[in-house]
């Protein structure tokens, strides 16, 4: 449904050329096809995209990397909805459909909207890509939440702010917490490189046929999609392969695929009447698939997390995302001063390194968990998933949120606190985990 | 057009349950089919859970008999009564969530579109008038400015039947009802007149007791949509239970109701004419010849 070739190039009310890239003289002339390089793009294996490609490194913001990232990724269908700090990123997509790297795009209605197409699209077979943040997320969350149900591959990029009042459209990564309990595949890039990688990689690990399942890219917001950082990348002239149709999991929806009967032979669908051990088989069957992501997430994400210094190490740092830069300085810092101090990143939260973090805490003293968020889910994860396999004391914190920035000092603070048992400024006694606070237990048997 | 997804691999015929054989044997799947001809056919539906008697069920059945192409046809419904005769018919059919069905429907048209290039698939959206005219208000106003290339039927019981009887925007002023206790306080919402404004190529409102109009209200619909752009119809398809009507009496309210504010009514666009006309044989459509002209 793109057009045939444009004659003209086309500007923005600005005079801006809708292509990103000035356009070359021979398209001023007329004569140019605006799809011709990408018409040029050559198939090759995910293997081969992840492993083997060279690639050339570039300084450039996440919002690009984003873009950089469709281009190689074969995509049929995206859908724009703008919101900062994601509109950039949904714009550049734009640029990708006016030069055919992107067969179909529309900007929809909002999120609601533009959430409930995309599982149209992935229904309808085809490779689709969205992005939103904050306010948008949660206003997309009913049928996002219902994608993973409804086993519709795709991939949603969620660039985190702010979301409840007062408004703010800061960095925040809040809306994560919702997210992680979809029964979706969450991914937290650190920065533009992950950001790269991940969405490509996405692509290929919701469309396997055991996994079958959406898959959410989360960054923080501003600090990566507005900020600059070096991104190695694969020859724009290759592509991955196009997702195929008959590959998922459950028919999709094209009238090709048997059975005819689809909404009553497979027991989805039929709601009032369905008995309710179908629906929890069904959700069982979507965190399995979950589960089973675990193998192409080692294979082309070179595992669910990252590990700086971690053997030896007495203090254990555990972040995702812009919080896991934070501690990489935080690191540092703390070896300068003798402590015996390392970094578990995060890169899959769904499905979550349960197994890594059991062995590599076993032996910490200390976990400090430094959050981009007022809640701490990330804390609550680590603390769940190491429950008994560890004796550490965890600090659910430093927290910073609404925008604030995280200096290194307040990580470093932190362990400090931690291991000589001072009061921590800012993170609160109830937010710390495997210490008992003998105020608190008296304060609690006056209380019974 | 693929009817291989419909017929047995070599072999198996014997061991699918007799429903399914009869569906492939007897199914109008790649044959025209046509309200007069019930009873000779095993119908794309015929099971369904919805209440006796329910007036919606009969012109679902009906608007099934009507596809143009059953067999490359995909049904996309909302929470809501429909829905649960909808997802009984022997044709893939989408539910996602209340109210997204037009948004869920502009996904499924323009991924098809990308697959199967112009090979027929048709979409037909049929959902409640509260799914449609109150919660899924913006996804279907926007696919028909869009000009989302499928069909919007509203399933119009002037009540959220399946929640219990509440009051929906599409309820007549005045009516009481759950949550309007004392009486609607405004006017029926006019989808057909919004549909207009949006630009919908086709625009009909039919009652389910004339089967035939039915069938060429949706026959017409599905074609234009595939041709020329959205197209909308709204059948007032009574709910007997919420509004009390006797089983015996459903027919005779729909009669009612159609000389009260529910006439028959086709609007067409020049280009919906013109395709009908030129693309599928509808001779009512083709240009009259300018008899003035000829005089001068
Ligand atoms: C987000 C959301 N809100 C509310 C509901 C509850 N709900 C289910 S069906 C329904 C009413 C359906 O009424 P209508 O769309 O008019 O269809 P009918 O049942 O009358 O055919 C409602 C309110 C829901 N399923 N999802
Ligand atoms: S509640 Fe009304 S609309 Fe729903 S099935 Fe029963 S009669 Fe039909």
């Amino acid at each position: 449904m793109s057009d045939a070739l444009e004659s003209e190039v086309k500007t923005n009310p600005q005079g801006d050329p809708i292509t990103a890239a000035p356009a070359p003289p021979s398209a001023q002339s007329g004569k140019k096809d605006p799809h011709a390089e990408a018409k040029r793009q050559k198939v090759v294996t995910p293997e081969y995209m992840f492993h083997e490609a060279p690639r050339e490194k570039e300084f450039i913001t996440g919002s690009e990397a984003a873009k950089e990232a469709v281009r190689r990724s074969n995509v049929d269908l995206s859908i724009a909805y703008p919101i900062t700090p994601q509109s950039e990123t949904m714009q550049l997509i734009g640029v990708l459909y006016g030069e055919g790297y992107v067969k179909e795009y529309y900007r929809g209605e909002e999120e609601y909207g533009v959430m409930s197409a995309i599982a149209g699209g992935s229904r309808a077979g085809v490779r689709c890509f969205t992005a939103t943040a904050g306010p948008g997320t949660l206003r997309g969350l009913e049928p996002i939440a219902s994608w993973p149900g409804h086993r519709l591959p795709a991939v949603c990029m969620f660039t985190c702010r702010v979301v409840n009042a007062p408004l703010a459209i800061q960095p925040d990564n809040i809306e994560m917490a919702y997210l992680l309990h979809c029964g979706m595949i969450i991914f937290h890039a650190e920065n533009q490189q992950d950001l790269f990688d991940y969405i490509m990689m996405a692509f290929i690990i919701s469309e396997k046929n055991d996994v079958t399942l959406p898959v959410g890219v989360c960054c923080d917001g501003f600090f990566v999609t507005h900020a600059r950082g070096y991104c190695s990348m694969q020859d724009k002239g290759l592509k991955l392969p196009e997702r195929e149709a008959w590959r998922g999991a459950v028919p999709v929806l094209d009238a090709e695929n048997p059975p005819a009967r689809l909404s009553r032979d497979a027991p989805v669908q039929k709601s009032n009447f369905m008995a309710y051990n179908i629906h929890a088989v069904w959700q069982q069957e979507v965190w399995a698939a979950v589960e089973r992501s675990r193998k192409y997430i080692d294979q082309y994400m070179d595992g669910l997390i990252e590990t700086q210094n971690v053997d030896e190490a007495d203090v254990l740092l555990i972040a995702s995302g812009s919080a896991a830069a934070q501690c990489r300085e935080a690191v540092r810092e703390c070896t300068a001063k003798g402590i015996k101090a390392g970094l578990i990143k995060i890169k899959s939260l769904r499905p979550f390194p349960t197994k890594e973090l059991r062995q590599l805490c076993s032996k910490a003293k200390l976990i400090v968990v430094p959050e981009f968020n007022y809640v701490g889910w990330l804390a609550k994860e680590v603390a769940t998933a190491i429950y008994g396999y560890s004796n550490a004391k965890i600090v659910g914190g430093p927290h910073v949120y609404g925008g604030m920035s995280m200096p290194v000092e307040m990580i470093v603070d932190e362990v400090i606190c931690g291991l000589s048992g001072k009061r921590s400024s800012t993170v609160p006694s109830s937010a710390i985990m495997g210490q008992v606070d003998p105020d608190a237990v008296a304060h609690f048997m006056q209380n019974i | 057009m693929s009817l291989n997804y419909v017929e047995f691999t070599p072999g198996f015929d014997r061991w699918m349950p007799k429903e399914y054989r009869d569906m492939v044997h007897h199914g109008p799947f790649g044959k025209k089919t046509s309200v007069s001809q019930v009873g000779t056919f095993k119908e794309i539906l015929e099971e369904h859970p919805m209440c006796a008697g329910c007036a919606m069920t009969l012109f679902i059945r009906l608007a099934m008999i009507a596809f143009p192409n059953p067999e490359d046809t995909i049904t996309v419904g909302t929470a809501g009564c429909g829905r649960l005769a909808i997802s009984q018919a022997a044709i893939p059919f989408v539910y996602g969530n209340y109210g997204d069905q037009n948004g869920v429907a502009s996904g499924l048209t323009r991924g098809l579109k990308l697959r199967f290039g112009d090979k027929p698939k048709d979409v037909v959206v049929m959902a409640g008038d509260g799914g449609m005219a109150d919660i899924g208000f913006a996804q279907t106003l926007h696919s028909w400015f869009r000009k989302e290339k499928f069909t919007t039927i509203m399933l119009d019981n002037e009540v959220y039947g399946n929640t219990g009887g509440q009051e929906s925007g599409m309820t007549n002023k005045g009516q009481v009802l759950k949550m309007a206790p004392v009486g609607k306080k405004f006017e029926k919402m006019d989808m057909l007149g919004m549909a207009k404004v949006a630009g919908c190529a086709y625009v009909a409102t039919v009652v389910p007791n004339n089967p035939r109009r039915v069938e060429s209200v949706i026959k017409k619909a599905v074609l234009i949509a595939r041709e020329v752009g959205p197209t909308y119809i709204q059948a007032y398809t009574s709910c007997n239970i919420e509004y009390a009507i006797p089983t015996d009496k459903v027919m005779e309210d729909a009669k009612d109701v159609e000389n009260d504010r529910y006439k028959f009514s086709e609007y067409l666009s020049d280009d919906a004419r013109q395709c009908l006309g030129e693309l599928y044989g509808y001779k009512e459509y083709l240009p009259k010849p300018e008899k003035t002209l000829a005089k001068s």
